[in-house]
């Protein structure tokens, strides 16, 4: 290294304790302002054609300053009341349920939600019917609060947290190992996930099709996908030996093509599967899941269990991680390197496929642009895990799901897909190589 | 058809507050990709923050316009550091995604109900032009000719955005024509050749990143100039669009970010115009009108696989430099 080189690297840690203390000062001011959600009263009504609105009274007199949290279909609003004691949210579609959760912490002291009938009075299902407009309101007098202790909060946070890691974990190791074998950061990766929501969609609404014939067909059509990309595209990108910031740029345009394709077809609106709308059951603590819920759990477990035994002890999967350790000493070795690579792809493309049908139940619904926003919390966990390793990418994947879960335990839930990414930046700074990553010179 | 409506249309949008905007985000992304050979995927982000600082800046702070246009600036120097700091001793790869990440992180911010006082959350920002429109020397009325008829107000915001792009198109195009250019021109090609040299390497980049980031937030400004500041815009797309812009016209040179954004935002205007036409007119019968608007993006997409593949270089550029880095 020279002076100049030894210099740099004497400031580098001074400007990184500086860059550090900045980021926890951004985080702390985060989390300060979440103790004061917007004080508006009206939210999204704009933004949305539909709405939930109503009205919070103590014996005739308005409470100012409740919070309500308006969740389902994709969106999760908070409110609160106005002088008047009354809020309004926008919802994106009607016909549909969304659940209102009033925050008896904001209500004044010895004040509660009552109602004898139910088990959780300060919950309540909302039906926006074909008029577009339901309104909701709570008995309230005085009473015991309906707290959930922080405990059960926080279990029930992990528990989501998993589940949503385990999904990305799907998508995850197919990103990682179409990185490792061909050095491609896919971009188009987020639309591949879209791509098997769409065509389960497509075969279970489009065609009638039962839901457990419409997700295998969709899988099967993921899979080939991925193989049509590498035969049609990829390789003979690569037989051209085009550079792989050029591969990446490449990826960005068709995944912008794909994603205004589906916009194309499916146009912008959010639609729902078979059975998104099935009820939760409780199962400790605050802990519900609807049974596709925890028939997803259960697959994504099988599934990557079955992966890493392939990984492990198949000769392909053992050639797969031999290419994406030195791809020019497999090949030396004999390695069929194109085959292996056809099938990282078709693999890839399935997973991918199979995270999407998966997610469009964990929102819920099917959107043209859900890969996109999945997209970047791909690239956190198989960064987070270090490129290219497969069982990184699994590793980054859970501790993802788990910031994007728990963190709304402290900040905003609108800003909890921003967490995994500060996270992300801050872990880079420390290991750049990831949690499971080789050390090496990296820059 | 109505085609002299669709050739005014197209002509206007040459001189269109968006193709300055754009032309001025892929120059400042130039210095970044094009010259140093820095992945920054995060240019929305330097993008929002220009306009919002600028939003900001007198909403909140009752700044009058230039000195909130300067503190836009600054937040993206700022936030140029802040970025560079940690991920400049990344590779490429890892760069793209930092920056990606902090991009989106960014907007979640501008966007999320907490800060809803200052940032307007979803609705954005807008009523923010009085002092800007105040400093108007141009008397009321309509000027122009042809497809360049514009009210006193559409002029004034045309004239300064032409202005900031010609003084970022004079500055890059001394600063890459300046020994320290050619310094950053030989990070690109070779880093460790340059170091062995005694460059601090990692302070050329740096600087870069702060430049090209100032200029590509003096683009978010121009975008917010004549109407309101949105936080739909500033999405990862956004980027993909302005990297389409820069790579049509030449990575790693002064004109080809302003010929790329004019290209494309004529060729936006004139399918914008066209397809909806077309269906109207039953050419296109298998197609709605949104979906024929739907269809420009997918051409886009198309078109920017297309010119990395075959014409990597752009319009501009000169195959021999090396605009992909490794």
């Amino acid at each position: 290294m020279t002076r100049s080189g030894a210099a740099t690297a004497a400031r580098v840690p001074r400007l990184l304790a500086l860059f550090v203390a900045f980021l926890a000062a951004l985080v702390a001011l985060t989390v300060l302002a979440g103790a004061g959600v917007a004080s508006a009263d009206e939210i999204d009504t704009d933004k949305y054609p539909y709405r939930v609105s109503g009205n919070v009274k103590l014996d005739g007199n308005p409470l100012e300053g409740v919070s309500l949290t308006i969740e389902g279909n994709g969106i999760k609003t908070e409110v609160k009341t106005d002088a008047d004691g009354k809020w309004a949210v926008g919802v994106p579609e009607r016909n549909a349920k969304y659940s209102v959760t009033l925050d008896e912490t904001t209500l004044p002291d010895g004040i509660a939600v009552v109602d004898e009938t139910d088990d959780t009075p300060n919950v309540k299902d909302a039906e926006v019917g074909p008029g577009g407009r339901v309104s909701v309101n709570f008995f309230i007098g005085e009473g015991v609060r309906n707290v959930t202790s922080f405990a059960d909060q926080l279990v029930e946070r992990i528990v989501n947290g998993l589940r949503f890691g385990l999904m990305l974990a799907l998508a995850a190791v197919g990103l990682s190992l179409v990185y490792g074998t061909t050095g491609l950061s896919n971009f188009a990766h987020g639309e591949m996930v879209t791509f098997g929501a769409v065509m389960t969609l497509v075969f279970s609404r489009g065609l009638g099709l039962p839901i457990y014939f419409a997700i295998p067909i969709a899988l099967v059509l993921s899979g080939l996908v991925g193989y049509l990309l590498d035969v049609g595209l990829w390789r003979p990108l690569r037989k051209r030996r085009t550079g792989i910031v050029q591969l990446m740029i490449v990826s960005i345009g068709l995944s912008l093509a794909a994603r205004y394709v589906f916009q194309y077809f499916i146009g912008g609106s959010t639609s729902q599967l078979v059975g998104a709308d099935m009820r939760p059951i409780p199962l400790f603590g605050s802990v519900q899941l609807s049974i596709i819920d925890l028939v997803s759990v259960g697959i994504s477990v099988v599934v990557i269990v079955a992966f890493a035994m392939w990984l492990l002890f198949t000769r392909i999967g053992k050639a797969t991680r031999a290419i994406s350790d030195n791809p020019s000493l497999a090949a030396a070795s004999g390695i069929d390197v194109d085959r292996v690579v056809r099938i990282v792809w078709i693999m890839s493309g399935a997973l991918a496929g199979l995270a999407g049908v998966l997610y469009a139940y964990y929102r819920p619904g099917i959107k043209w642009d859900m890969g996109a926003e999945f997209l970047l919390l791909l690239f956190a966990a198989v960064t987070l895990g270090g490129l290219g390793t497969a069982f990184g990418a699994l590793a980054g994947a859970i501790v993802i799901g788990l910031i994007v879960e728990v963190s709304t335990l402290w900040i905003p839930a609108d800003l909890k897909f921003a967490a995994p990414l500060v996270v992300l930046i801050i872990i880079l700074l420390f290991r750049p190589q990831g949690i499971l990553g080789r050390r090496e010179r990296v820059g | 058809m109505d085609w002299l409506q669709i050739l005014n249309n197209s002509a206007s949008s040459i001189i269109s507050p968006a193709t300055l905007a754009y032309a001025l985000a892929a120059l400042g992304l130039a210095v970044h990709f094009g010259y140093a050979g820095l992945l920054n995927m995060g240019i929305a982000g330097f993008m929002a923050l220009g306009a919002y600082g600028y939003a900001i800046g007198i909403l909140t702070f009752d700044l009058p316009w230039w000195a909130a246009a300067l503190l836009g600036m600054a937040a993206a120097a700022v936030f140029a550091l802040i970025l560079g700091i940690p991920t400049l001793r990344l590779r490429g790869d890892y760069l793209a995604i930092v920056t990606i990440a902090a991009a989106e992180v960014l907007r979640l911010l501008f966007l999320t109900t907490t800060f809803d006082s200052v940032t307007g959350s979803a609705d954005g920002l807008s009523g923010y032009h009085g002092s800007f429109r105040a400093s108007n020397p141009i008397p009321e009325g309509t000027y122009g000719f042809g497809p360049f008829m514009y009210n006193e107000i559409g002029w004034w915001v045309r004239i300064l955005g032409i202005i900031a792009l010609a003084l970022a198109a004079l500055t890059v195009w001394r600063l890459m024509n300046s020994p320290w250019g050619r310094v950053l021109k030989g990070i690109r090609e070779d880093e460790d050749a340059v170091r062995a040299l005694g460059k601090n390497v990692f302070s050329y980049k740096l600087t870069a990143l702060v430049v090209g980031g100032v200029i590509a937030s003096v683009g978010g400004i121009v975008y917010a100039l004549p109407s309101a500041v949105n936080p739909g815009v500033y999405v990862t797309s956004l980027t993909f669009f302005v990297y389409t812009a820069l790579l049509l016209g030449g990575a790693a040179t002064v004109f080809g970010p302003l010929i790329g954004s004019l290209i494309f935002w004529v060729l936006q205007t004139v399918l914008g115009n066209v397809l909806p036409a077309a269906v109207d007119a039953g050419i296109l019968p298998f197609m709605s009108n949104i979906q024929a608007q739907t269809l420009r993006f997918i051409l886009v997409g198309i078109a920017l696989m297309l010119i990395v593949i075959f014409r990597p270089q752009g319009i501009l550029g000169n195959k021999k430099e090396l605009t992909f880095v490794k």
